[in-house]
């Protein structure tokens, strides 16, 4: 999306920030990821009113609202496909999505896979919280098998989605994890997706202290977090620990932990590569999964052409060939005859 | 041997035959080549839902009608004057159309012991004298065929597939007709593969020479040229008409236009014509289902583009949230419903005009939008660019019915001359105006808010679903902000009244009995209206085309007459319209058999209401 960058007056965070009230629940996560967006946007160098955020139903789709952008807040599950138009009319533009794991995952999860399968060139920002918010607190596509909740009081049966595996699934060519309570991490994934050329599915994991408190504290605590976050950096040893003491390791194409030690040195861990589709299948799949820790980070991000731009590859071919349509032998085209 | 021609005025012809038996290529031959000699004509495809129902069965029966003349017509004709049966399943399916003494050409070789079994034939209807009040022409088309495609470089199975030309070549004989536009189709269709060029021609041309040698045929019909207002012209179906009129209303306007659809019978073929379209810059998105093809047009809208979707009822249901927030975020958008048979799947080839009432009222809460409906398949042309401007001048979604006759029949179209079409500009928004932009302020005339496209600095705003406040458009819930944003609403869909011209009557404007049509019904009307006046009797013919807002002077044009006849092609929609707005005691004509009216039926209840 780099392409269109244009010289801009330097911007602050404040040219970001909407006059309206921002109305969610206090200590909510996605209040973090607001300001992280507010503050890493006026960075990019690009003219403020080439981008547009567009949203879907649920306490993530407000967003757009606190954002001095364009923004579209549209009906539920159907921002990808919004976009997807807002993208295809007008190419040079910045677009968003903002949606959560209701929105992007149940009722608007076709519409997600097929934008990420096109590639279209628009950066999809999935708040994930596991739990359905603004009707208060239904179990999502997200949350854990056996979830108590008020519809399912005797726990949920649904087994839950892994999105980045959905995804990888779909053929996206970027794919990202980041936390509401890392900031600075935050940020750089966001630069990433602004950077990235084509569809990019960025999950962050957004704490809803009302009523799924504390999904993501493992994660995020400062006890828990160096023994159960694999943080990715591309070519770098996928280590973790609070010592850089574990490690992932392949046996054969089966992923194991490992300890660096006696038996195990860093040179037998695993090294990041972001374009490799089969590391990051193996890695999405360490998700919630109590033998791994979670991957937090890029897992994959390869380069492929974007739906909008073969679209306009199509329309310039076509008129190089045919020339710009002409009205008047569109109306005339086919087997005519006069009447005198 | 020379043969009498006979002079007709008009002439229905029905060709039908199986699915693979390529009837709507023939059909369209002749309706292409009657077009260019200078009749007036009107066709109705007629055609299963299944691509190939198995070979001979009666499900599997495809036809095509077309009625040319040397007068103004307005529908296909009712009964055909000739019907072509390629096999016993589709005599089976049509013969109880035709009147007794019509013209009926079989396929003889079609009439074997497993067709005839297929089509519920106990025995061969052509040897047990059943068609002896039909002047029946039994012709061993296959065996023809295959003799005049000797030495060719074919298959047996692509010879036999020759017989629908055949069969052509017999009519363009019988009804006096050119073989040069069809020998020309032949060489830009099959020009690739010659073999199947001169298979064709040679079918053509035996066909022809058959009429011409053989000693059965008594009698040749000439259907002199109509006389049609001077102009260039060409024949569209309703589909390339609206696509037209899309892409005209985005050249006049300089909007580029956007299309957002889904595929659906029987308003594909506009998706596959806009494609083709790319070097107008037409952009198309076949999205991944119907709500995503509403749902990208109208991001394109909020971007800036002419955004276009289409769809048939069933899909149309699918986007009726996403048509409530185009209501509400108040952006241009043009919905076209090409109706078919309902509920549900109902009748995917089949015409209807039930969904008029989805059109006028299927979207929850108080969310009025224009609707117009076209009445012939070159207005269908008039209808989309209608729609289009009223949609960016107004700033709203409007919903153009046309339905599956009007999308696949076809007529003579005046190619019309575009400087005389009203233009339109879109409103966008300029920087210049930052300063005092409000989203939601309206012109004064139209209601219509600003359109302040992304990309434009200082416009950054936000829109939604949620209820707008008067004039910022920022979220609202004041109860009494939502009362005026309701009435605002219906505002503004009522004063497009004032684009509405004068709605002409046909005959009489007082009398017995006024026939009041909308949609694809027209041609049936006109024809009934033009029957009863030559018969003395005191009716006049309205036809609206807006029915959201109705036109202003309706109400006094009802009142003139005695009784109001609607017919439409659903169980009592119009009617209802019609009678809550002017509390008059309208009777219906609702025979829903997903095919339009014969103009006969209209007349016989006009003469019910006046008896």
């Amino acid at each position: 999306m780099a392409e269109t960058q244009q010289a801009a007056p330097a911007q602050t965070r404040q040219d970001y920030t909407s006059d309206q009230g921002v109305r969610w629940c206090p200590g909510c996560g996605d209040y973090a990821i607001l300001a992280q967006a507010q503050k890493t946007f006026p960075t990019f160098g690009r003219k403020k009113e080439d981008f547009v955020f567009v949203s879907g139903i649920g306490c993530s789709s407000r967003f757009p609202y606190y954002m001095d952008t364009f923004g579209f807040h549209t009906i539920h599950g159907r921002a990808t496909a919004i976009a997807s138009g807002v993208k295809l009319a007008n190419p040079d533009l910045s677009v968003w999505v903002v949606t959560g794991d209701g929105d992007g995952l149940s009722i608007g999860g076709n519409h997600t896979i097929h934008l990420l399968r096109r590639n279209m060139d628009i950066n999809i920002l999935l708040f994930n919280n596991r739990i359905y918010g603004l009707t208060k607190g239904q179990y999502s596509p997200t949350s854990e098998l056996g979830k108590v909740t008020k519809s399912t009081p005797m726990g949920s049966l649904d087994r839950p989605f892994n999105p980045p595996a959905l995804a990888l699934g779909a053929d996206a060519t970027f794919v990202a994890r980041t936390l509401d309570r890392e900031t600075k991490h935050l940020q750089a994934m966001i630069e990433r997706c602004y950077n990235h050329k084509g569809g990019t599915f960025l999950e962050i994991y957004q704490n809803c202290n009302i009523f799924n408190d504390g999904a993501f504290f493992q994660y995020t605590e400062k006890a828990t977090k160096a023994q159960t976050v694999l943080w990715l950096e591309n070519g770098q040893p996928m280590l973790f620990g609070a010592e850089k003491e574990k490690g992932i390791r392949m046996d054969g194409n089966i992923p194991e932990v490992i300890e660096i030690g006696d038996s195990w040195s860093v040179d037998d861990v695993l090294v990041h590569d972001e374009s490799d589709f089969v590391l990051a299948s193996a890695l999405a799949n360490f998700t919630s999964n109590d033998d791994f820790p979670e991957p937090i980070g890029v897992l994959y991000s390869v380069d492929a052409p974007s739906y909008d731009e073969m679209l306009l590859d199509q329309i310039n071919t076509a008129t190089e060939k045919m020339g710009r349509g002409n009205l008047e032998s569109l109306l005339n085209a086919g087997d005519t005859w006069v009447v005198e | 041997m020379s043969k009498d021609f006979e002079q007709k005025e008009s002439v229905v012809i029905r060709f039908a035959g199986d699915s693979g038996d390529g009837m709507q290529l023939t059909g369209t031959r002749f309706t292409e080549t009657s077009a260019q000699f200078g009749n007036d004509l009107a066709t109705l495809p007629d055609f299963p839902a299944e691509i190939r129902a198995p070979a001979g069965s009666l499900a599997g029966v495809s036809a095509f009608q077309l009625q040319f003349s040397s007068t103004d017509i307005h529908t296909p004709g009712d009964d055909p004057d000739v019907l072509i049966a390629m096999n016993p399943a589709a005599l089976k399916v049509h013969l109880q159309d035709l009147p007794k003494g019509g013209y009926l050409i079989v396929n003889e070789n079609a009439f074997t012991a497993k067709n005839l079994k297929f089509a519920g034939y106990e025995e061969n209807p052509l040897e047990n004298g059943s068609l002896e009040s039909y002047s029946l022409y039994s012709i061993k088309m296959s065996e023809m065929v295959k003799h005049s495609c000797e030495g060719l470089d074919l298959s047996p199975k692509l010879v036999d597939r020759t017989k629908n030309f055949f069969a052509l070549g017999v009519c363009f004989w019988m009804f006096d007709r050119s073989l040069e536009p069809t020998l020309k189709f032949l060489e830009k269709k099959f020009g690739k593969r010659p073999e199947l060029v001169e298979a064709n021609t040679k079918a053509l041309n035996a066909g022809y020479n058959y009429g011409e040698t053989a000693e059965i045929f008594t009698t040749r019909f000439k259907v002199d040229k109509a006389n049609l207002p001077a102009g260039k012209y060409r024949n569209v179906t309703g589909n390339l008409a609206t696509c037209i009129g899309l892409a005209t209303a985005a050249e006049k306007s300089g909007i580029p236009l956007f299309y957002g659809g889904y595929p659906i019978t029987p308003a594909s073929d506009i998706l596959h014509q806009l494609a083709v379209w790319r070097n107008f810059g037409i952009k198309t998105f076949q999205a991944e289902d119907e709500i995503a093809g509403i749902t990208s047009a109208i991001g394109a809208a909020f971007a800036g583009s002419l955004a276009v979707t289409a769809s048939s009822g069933p899909g149309i249901a699918l986007k009726g949230e996403a048509l409530g927030l185009a209501v509400i975020a108040e952006l241009p958008l043009v919905i076209v419903n090409v109706q078919r048979g309902g509920p549900s799947t109902g009748l995917p080839t089949k015409t209807e005009q039930s969904d008029l009432f989805q059109a006028m009222y299927g979207r929850n809460g108080d969310a009025p939008l224009p609707v117009i409906a076209a009445q012939t398949p070159g207005d269908c042309f008039y209808a989309a660019y209608e729609a289009a401007m009223i949609a960016v001048k107004y700033m709203t979604p409007v919903i153009l019915l046309t339905d599956g006759y009007l999308a696949n029949g076809s007529e003579p179209w005046k190619i019309p001359d575009v400087d005389s079409l009203e233009t339109f500009q879109p409103n966008y928004e300029s920087s210049e105006n930052s300063e005092s932009f409000k989203a939601y302020e309206r012109d004064e005339k139209t209601l219509g808010r600003p359109w302040a496209i992304p990309g434009t600095a200082g416009l950054e705003h936000r829109i939604g679903g949620l209820e707008k406040e008067d004039l910022t458009g920022n979220v609202s819930y004041d109860p009494v902000n939502h009362h005026t944003m309701t009435v605002m609403r219906a505002e503004k869909t009522a004063r497009i009244v004032n684009e509405i011209p004068d709605t002409p009557v046909f005959g009489e404007s007082s009398g017995d009995v006024l026939i009041l049509s909308w949609g694809g019904t027209y041609g049936a009307a006109k024809s009934a209206a033009e029957r009863l006046l030559a018969d003395g009797q005191k009716v006049g013919h309205c036809h609206i085309r807006w029915i959201n807002p109705l036109p202003k002077d309706l109400g006094e044009i009802l009142i003139k007459f005695k009784e109001i006849l609607i017919p439409e092609i659903n169980y009592g929609q119009l009617i209802k319209i019609i009678r809550a707005e002017y509390l008059v005691d309208a009777k219906g004509l609702n025979l829903v058999r997903g095919r339009p009216y014969g103009a006969g039926e209209i007349v016989n209840a006009v003469k019910e209401l006046v008896k």
